[in-house]
């Protein structure tokens, strides 16, 4: 994985960061050039909301070679309490505790690294509330 | 714009086919079609292909097809939007020859898959999803069409039982499809006890890793009719359309709106309406994206796609037969070839000659191929003249 | 007249994870319930797979910034102490400073000293605040921390941050004294290239821990004047549950002084965060006016040494983020020795 690209990535690995839309309000993350909602191009960036739910939910058990060592892990589309929508892995759960709707907060986690020698990614996965 | 029609197929088997290289099998392919279509030259070419370049380091591949195939400095361009590569290809195609700018368009699609080992294969397939969104968080294809799955079965209980069902079908199909990868016959049980790739999708509710190549050739429909070897099908109707790249932008986790959206734009072309089709070759890369994608194309009432194979509305001999090639799941999942097989399949029904596999009075088809986990969708809906 | 210069805000973080001193024991065939006692320890807590000592620093280094309610903007310095920094070059800070939204005009360092790189960290920051050199200045204690697999060492290593923010203004608990006392002392270490410390077994008692706790306590005592029976919180290192309840003994402190800063016995030896943690388990519970001593011990050998006083404002910023009872309290996930050894990379899957 290129350390450039994530490196560009950083305010909405480390902060995340998101766009609202100045027209309509919609929560953009990542940040975006053109709303999706009303085309409009003003936005104010600010943190996302700290707490949300889980839209829906998958354990993954056959992962790529960058994960390969945390199966089974859960994956989930979340929905922030700003309406913000994210993909995050949802960690410090049993597969068998995920709920539909569970509440959750995001914490700060390492993502992934190239084997021992490479760069360490950091972002954030969803925890339960 | 003129009428467009195709006058000639081709495929190569579909599987792991490792003596193949890539560029045998777009040759094959594209042999075995012009051959069916009786031309002795083409004007220009489309190929669709997601990832030549991840799977065997090999781009420029329209130039690399048309070059082997002796086709002479004629224009070759490659098309891409993942899995619905060979679709594109063929809408590519479709332009060409309506506009009036060629008469005689080759449309193919490939991917070579399996030179890969599996991890490797993995992560060239999640360069369909948003990279750095979704990828980079460690969620696969299955585990975004998983989670599709469960929030379709949170919403209008639909069941593994029933996922599993549509496994069950393609299979049956396959089982008459001599090009299939698998053709085998497998049972709900045998879906359910296989290995559980993401929650709550087994290795039985996804399609398998592939190579091949499928080919088409079109031409005007009043060029047809005058050189045409066999039964020219017409392409009464053409829709393409996109959707938020990422699943977790989607306002409704269950829906394909670019599913419903190219289908409508399709069917408005054609003139025609769900009831019409005789059958439709669908995108079930999974089995829940074939249950989400006839609701979209509105074979059955949403969120009531679940129980269409178990009870056997979709069956080869039910009143709405999907995928009877084997679908994605039986026949194979060569990513870029897949839209163009569609096209091959129902070109095949339509002209009577699906052997164990025909649908009775077959004379109006669908096809829907898909990129990603909904990103795209490009949907073909073909007529016997 | 300056305000004097003190904790301003301060936040915990220990993972879910435990691993019983009894399970450890199992897995090498060794008498657990003679560790155990001998240990003084029941569990440790463990970091999972995608936690290391720079995701513990950026929850407790937020957890202190939401209890003093301090703007990043405004400090001036990140220190983290740990013997698991995950580079050996590039500092932990930088991550920990872009994660918390400082601005880029900082000064970071990692640092290490086995078990005191925390309180070292806590050491310059509040020199540098005293240097007039920042206005904030944030000191982490942070460690994940290994011990070779079949070493009794994996008895006690264990995860978890504290971290601190250092200023003049709104400060919950003054720094009246500090000192730092240090000698050539090879009880514990570890080569560059090694992923496990070796270690003097007795010999990191008495000629290291007690030693360098003992004197440095003393001469703050002499140093600040005061006596033990000034203090209502106690706090030393806790590499085990018997070493700092002996400590505190040694110097006349009672079991009462040192109860709200041990916590060793529930989660292990935190190394670098440590006694940071057991100072933030005191701040959650002291009350204004008390007075807290401070020693911790770095293997190799050293130890610091604190004397805080706390202030009113402790009230109003306790509740702001989780206290370490909070985060004890929450529910935890008992590993098995498996379990462990993956989480801990002692084992792992054949990578390409």
């Amino acid at each position: 994985m290129s350390t450039v690209r994530v490196w560009r990535e950083r305010r909405q690995r480390l902060l995340n960061e998101v766009a609202q839309c100045k027209g309509c309000g919609k929560m953009h993350y990542p940040p975006r050039q053109v709303c999706d909602g009303c085309r409009g191009r003003e936005f104010e960036t600010k943190p996302m909301a700290q707490s949300g739910k889980v839209l829906t939910y998958t354990v993954i058990r056959v992962a790529p070679p960058a994960f390969a060592q945390d199966v089974p892990y859960v994956v989930a589309v979340i929905e922030m309490d700003d309406t913000t929508r994210l993909t995050a892995q949802v960690a410090d759960v049993a597969p068998e505790e995920m709920k539909m709707g569970m509440k959750v907060r995001l914490e700060f986690r390492k993502i992934r690294s190239e084997g021992r020698t490479g760069v360490i990614v950091y972002a954030h996965k969803a925890v339960p509330a | 714009m003129r009428d467009v029609a195709i006058i000639g197929i081709g495929m190569t088997r579909f599987g792991e086919l490792w003596e193949i290289s890539l560029r045998d099998l777009m040759v094959e392919a594209c042999l075995k079609a012009i051959a069916d279509a009786g031309v002795d030259h083409v004007d220009s070419m489309y190929v669709g292909c997601m990832s030549s370049g991840l799977f065997v380091e090999q781009e420029h591949l329209a130039s690399l097809a048309s070059d082997f195939l002796g086709l002479g400095p004629i224009p070759a361009t490659r098309v891409e939007s993942a899995c619905a590569s060979g679709g594109l290809a063929v809408r590519s195609a479709f332009i060409e020859v309506a506009s009036g700018l060629s008469d005689i368009v080759l449309a193919m699609g490939v991917e070579k898959m399996t030179d890969l080992a599996g991890d490797a294969c993995t992560a060239a397939l999640a360069t369909a999803a948003d990279q750095d969104y979704e990828s980079f968080h460690g969620v696969t294809f299955p585990g975004l069409y998983a989670m599709i799955a469960r929030a379709h079965m949170e919403r209008y209980g639909t069941t593994s039982e029933q996922l599993a069902a549509t496994a069950v079908k393609n299979h049956a199909n396959g089982a008459l499809n001599p090009l299939a990868q698998f053709r085998n016959r497998i049972t709900i049980a045998d879906v359910l006890d296989s290995i559980m790739v993401a929650d709550p999708l087994h290795i039985l509710d996804c399609s398998p890793v592939s190579d091949g190549a499928a080919a088409a050739i079109l031409c005007p429909l009043d060029l047809a009719k005058k050189i045409a070897k066999k039964a020219p099908v017409r392409i009464a109707g053409v829709g393409h359309a996109t959707d938020s790249l990422a699943l977790y932008r989607r306002a409704d986790l269950t829906r394909l709106p670019a599913v419903e959206r190219s289908a409508q734009i399709a069917l408005q072309m054609a003139k025609r309406k769900p009831a019409d089709l005789h059958l439709a070759e669908v995108h079930d890369c999974f089995t829940i994206a074939e249950v989400c994608v006839i609701e979209e194309l509105s074979l059955v009432p949403r969120g009531q796609g679940g129980d269409a194979a178990r009870s056997g509305l979709t069956a080869r001999d039910g009143r709405s037969p999907v995928n009877t090639s084997g679908g994605l799941k039986s026949k194979g999942h060569p990513v870029g070839a897949t839209g163009v097989a569609q096209i091959h399949e129902v070109v095949t029904q339509l002209r009577g000659e699906a052997g164990e596999r025909q649908v009775r009075n077959a004379r109006i088809g669908l096809t829907q191929n898909m990129g990603g986990s909904g990103g795209s969708s490009v949907v073909h809906v073909l007529e016997a003249i | 007249m300056k305000n004097a210069v003190g904790i301003v805000g301060y936040g915990a973080y220990i993972p879910r994870y435990r691993i019983k001193t009894s399970e450890v024991a199992r897995a090498w065939g060794w008498d657990a319930e003679a560790y155990r006692k001998g240990l003084g320890i029941q569990e440790k807590s463990v970091a999972a797979r995608d936690q290391d000592c720079i995701t513990l620093a950026v929850e407790a280094a937020r957890r202190a910034i939401r209890r003093g309610g301090t703007d990043p903007a405004k400090i001036g310095a990140i220190y983290i102490g740990s013997e698991s920094h995950p580079y050996a070059v590039k500092p932990s800070g930088t991550v920990v400073s872009e994660a918390i939204g400082t601005t880029r005009w900082i000064h970071t360092a990692d640092l290490e000293f086995a078990c005191k790189a925390g309180t070292e960290a806590m050491y310059l920051c509040s020199r540098l605040i005293e240097a007039g050199a920042a206005e904030c200045a944030l000191a982490i204690g942070s460690d994940t921390a290994q011990g070779a697999p079949g070493d009794p060492l994996e008895f006690a290593t264990a995860a978890g941050a504290a971290a601190f923010i250092f200023g003049r203004e709104g400060v919950v608990a003054t720094m009246d004294a500090s000192l730092s006392y240090t000698s050539d002392t090879p009880d514990f270490w570890r080569r560059e290239e090694e992923r496990f410390p070796r270690h003097g077994g007795r010999f990191t008692g008495e000629p290291g821990y007690f030693h360098h706790t003992m004197t440095a306590a003393r001469r703050l005592l002499e140093q600040t004047g005061l006596k033990v029976g000034d203090f209502a919180h106690a706090i030393f290192h806790q590499p085990n549950g018997k070493f700092p309840v002996r400590a505190g003994q040694m110097l006349g402190f009672s079991k009462e002084q040192c109860r709200a800063g041990l916590l060793s016995p529930r989660i292990g030896n935190v190394y670098s965060g440590s006694s940071p943690l057991g100072l933030c388990a005191v701040l959650d519970a002291a009350k204004p006016g008390q007075k807290i001593f401070m020693v911790s011990y770095g293997s190799g050998a050293g130890s610091d040494g604190f004397v805080f006083t706390v202030t009113d404002r402790i009230n109003e910023v306790r509740g702001r983020a989780p206290t370490v009872e909070e985060i004890l309290s929450q529910p935890t996930v008992h590993l098995d020795y498996t379990r462990y050894a993956r989480f801990r990379s002692k084992i792992a899957r054949e990578e390409d």
